[in-house]
């Protein structure tokens, strides 16, 4: 059966989004920064100077630093959910996909389309949130766009940003970059954000309310990246989840990466909600955690300087990276055996069997 | 999580296996009936734990793998009937028919939910008053209660736009017929555990009075799956073949008698196409006279086209245990769990899906 | 197959409880299972309690691993007190 339609599973971020980017997108668009496929895109400037958000002045960046650019749209159902909205996500998923690649985040843009009947007063309580989590994240929002369109078309709201941030010259993170011997490190607690959205349409009730960990991610990993020159990758691992994310590395720097089940943090109302809806939690979306690949000389401090932070308290050594295997992610069980673990392939679906 | 984790203690694992290998005959095989054991054998990396005195075989047990073509492209046309909403669980919505999926029927324009429940299939039936919602009625035992009290439920509330196309199978007919192929040798075979939760024990009685074989129901957990095969290398070693349960704190001999008066009462057996084994008596169920309203078959007509059988596809012999799926020829290669050919490889518990996911060590 | 999962009732009302497990809670048709009470433990399979969980029968199988475990360990013990032992 040939597939000649999109299929809401094309944007679930698992194995049928990267054969779409593959065959489609990149056939045409085709050029080394895209084939790298890395969350943002990283280009040669030569020395300039820069205007640093909030002030008028500017700064000069030292040597040869390069622009990191990056875009993303943002298309959650519901629009408010517990721990945030689609605007506070907007702003904290760009800015991440900068710092992901060493950048320190500078300005973004937001464009809009919106539903014909929102509220105005909703699309206010979006729009103050982006603003808060731009000044906690010390960007500025400063182009935008605005579209609406017929009752039907954009389930509310529709949101794409763009974001630029610089790279210091020295810094080099890439997903290809993890060697056997590094540690995995992974910021905190798994599938937070995907079981309070998934958890609210399927009416799930939390007694200790779960909320989504959206967050701002760039004032941590700026602190990682002063503790440690040895940091090889970072990447969040938003829609696919965790076991997506560690595919991709395996992957594009074609070595293995074996994880232990009990050393990975989740929270017991994460897990039982997988539990309930036969979910696996390492395919579950988180907005506020990312997973760094940090050379094993340095692995236990970087962890200590995570630990430190108010994103990375709960921050964990899960695994390692290894010659065994490449491309793949193998899980040790609580049992000692041993498991592959796949990245998604299609949507994340209830089950019953 | 109470009820759960303790059985997963890996702690109480060493004693279990060790008896396990204390057997010093030739490999056993035993046949795991259920996906749902499937996968957790898989999950638990089980195999390496057991091995080389046990051997596992996947048998049929999953609803959506054992579901005919023919009766998916029914679902399939239903779907597109104008103003029809068809709900079904997530499992059937990737499941490749003839020529299209529920999933595919979606993009197509079709009102196609996923539902958690048969009773949020009710509350749709309920929101929409002007238009008849079909349930896709897929599962075994475990299930079939399930959507025989939704339709209790419709009937008690007068709710007049809710349908279900039946497609519920029963277990230990087929289990049955697959020993009369005696196609595959094996000499024991793990119960499933929650279909056993309803049927009671008893309703395997005939697998080792008929066939000299072996049965131990088994919960899901992985000391559960370890503690039913523990007992059957007991039984066979004793040269016994009994019906024992090992999840005894959820299986009793008589099962679920609420649970079996409602499925009696909405129900009754039938004939039933299975993928893999065609026409098995009596495995089916299909709804009484007195709910024929309720059945979608009787009240829509559909005409879903001929059906076609993907060519290659070991599905079916992979169902009876002759073939393990790496023996497929498209396993891996042309079927893959991101363009699946046939079930197995689609339905989150199909015994090919476990296969590519968990087991290529 | 049929994923199944065990919760706690925490409170019932007619035919319908509220179940929790691990800290989430959701609303479950007692429709299957008319004799739950609230405390007892259930499974629920999509949305329906299908079974009362059997407590002592719970206790009694993991008495019973732990008892197999327990043996197996002495086993162990015994089988490498031996080697010592050999000339």
């Amino acid at each position: 059966m040939t597939q000649d339609r999109i299929l809401l599973a094309h944007g679930s971020g698992g194995q049928l989004s990267h054969e779409l980017v593959e065959r489609l997108f990149l056939k045409y668009f085709d050029n080394p920064i895209l084939a790298r496929l890395d969350d943002a895109a990283v280009v040669g400037v030569s020395g300039f100077w820069f205007q640093v958000p909030g002030s008028s002045s500017l700064k000069p960046e030292t040597s040869n630093p390069k622009l990191a650019f990056t875009t993303d749209s943002y298309v959650v159902n519901p629009i408010f959910f517990p721990g945030g909205d689609i605007g506070k996500l907007a702003i904290c998923g760009t800015v991440n996909d900068l710092a992901m690649s060493g950048a320190r985040p500078l300005y973004l843009s937001a464009a809009f389309i919106i539903e014909e009947g929102l509220s105005l007063d909703d699309l206010e309580r979006i729009v103050v949130s982006m603003r808060q989590a731009a000044d906690e994240a010390g960007v500025e929002i400063i182009t935008g766009d605005t579209k609406v369109v017929s009752k039907g078309s954009a389930d509310g709201l529709f949101i794409n940003t763009t974001g630029v941030g610089i790279v210091p010259e020295r810094i080099e993170i890439s997903g290809s970059n993890a060697r056997p011997g590094d540690k995995v490190i992974v910021s905190g607690t798994i599938g937070d954000h995907g079981v309070a959205i998934m958890g609210q349409r399927e009416g799930l009730e939390f007694s200790a309310p779960l909320r989504s960990d959206c967050a701002p991610l760039n004032r941590l990993v700026a602190a990682m990246l002063e503790a440690s020159k040895q940091i090889h990758c970072l990447r969040d691992p938003t829609r696919g989840g965790l076991a997506t994310t560690l595919s991709e590395l395996a992957a594009q720097s074609g070595v293995g990466i074996l994880i232990y089940e009990d050393r990975i943090p989740i929270h017991d109302a994460v897990r039982g909600a997988c539990e309930m809806l036969g979910l696996d939690p390492l395919h579950v979306a988180n907005e506020g955690k990312l997973v760094a690949v940090v050379d094993e000389a340095d692995a236990e401090k970087v962890l200590a300087c995570m630990r430190g932070h108010l994103y990375g308290t709960e921050a964990a050594i899960i695994g390692e990276v290894r010659v065994e295997h490449p491309g793949r992610v193998v899980m040790r069980t609580p049992l000692g055996t041993s498991r592959l673990v796949d990245m998604l392939v299609g949507d994340l679906l209830p089950r019953i069997c | 999580m109470k009820h759960l984790d303790e059985y997963r203690d890996s702690g109480l694992a060493k004693g279990l296996v060790g008896s396990i290998h204390r057997y010093r005959g030739r490999p056993l095989r035993f046949m795991e009936f259920c996906g749902g054991h499937t996968v957790a054998i898989l999950k638990y990396g089980i195999r390496q734990l057991i091995s080389p005195t046990v051997e596992m075989l996947s048998g049929p047990g999953c609803p959506v793998c054992v579901t005919a073509n023919a009766d998916l492209d029914k679902a399939i046309a239903l779907a597109h009937l104008p103003n029809v909403i068809l709900t079904t669980f997530g499992d059937m919505m990737k499941v490749p028919g003839s020529r299209s999926s529920l999933q595919q029927a979606r993009a197509e324009g079709a009102d196609v939910r996923i539902m958690y429940s048969t009773l949020d299939a009710l509350q749709v039936a309920r929101n929409n008053p002007e238009r008849p919602v079909i349930f896709l009625g897929v599962g075994f035992e475990t299930t079939a209660p399930t959507i025989a009290a939704s339709i209790l439920q419709a009937e008690a509330q007068g709710i007049d736009n809710y349908f279900v196309f039946v497609l519920h199978k029963l277990t230990p007919p087929v289990m049955v017929a697959l020993l009369a192929l005696g196609e595959v040798k094996f000499d024991g075979i793990v119960g499933p555990g929650h279909v056993s939760t309803i049927i009671g024990s008893r309703a395997w009685e005939s697998l080792p009075r008929d066939h000299h074989m072996p049965c131990v129901i088994s919960g899901f957990e992985p000391l559960d799956i370890l503690q039913c095969i523990a007992m059957l290398v007991a039984q066979v070693e004793r040269r016994e073949a009994r019906v024992e349960i090992a999840y005894r704190r959820s299986v009793r001999p008589e099962g679920n008698r609420t649970a079996l008066a409602l499925m009696e009462r909405v129900f009754e057996s039938c004939d039933a196409n299975w993928r893999g084994m065609g026409v098995v008596p009596n495995s089916g169920l299909k709804l009484r006279p007195a709910y024929g309203r309720f059945d979608a078959e009787r009240v829509f007509a559909v005409e879903p086209g001929p059906t076609e059988e993907p060519k290659g596809c070991a599905c079916g012999e992979i169902l009876r245990g002759i073939e393990i799926p790496p023996e497929c020829p498209l396993f891996g290669k042309a079927c893959t769990p991101a363009h699946p050919v046939g079930p197995c490889m689609v339905s989150a518990e199909g015994a090919c899906a476990a296969h590519y996911r968990y087991g290529k060590l | 197959m049929c994923l199944a999962i065990p919760a706690l009732i925490k409170s019932i009302e007619g035919a319908t409880a509220r179940a929790e497990i691990g800290g989430v809670e959701r609303t479950v048709s007692l429709m299957l299972t008319p004799e739950a009470r609230v405390g007892d433990y259930v499974l629920i399979h999509t949305g329906f309690a299908i079974n009362v969980i059997d407590e002592e029968e719970a206790l009694e199988t993991l008495d019973l691993f732990e008892e197999i475990e327990a043996a197996y360990q002495k086993e162990l013990a015994e089988a490498e007190g031996g080697l010592d032992e050999a000339p």
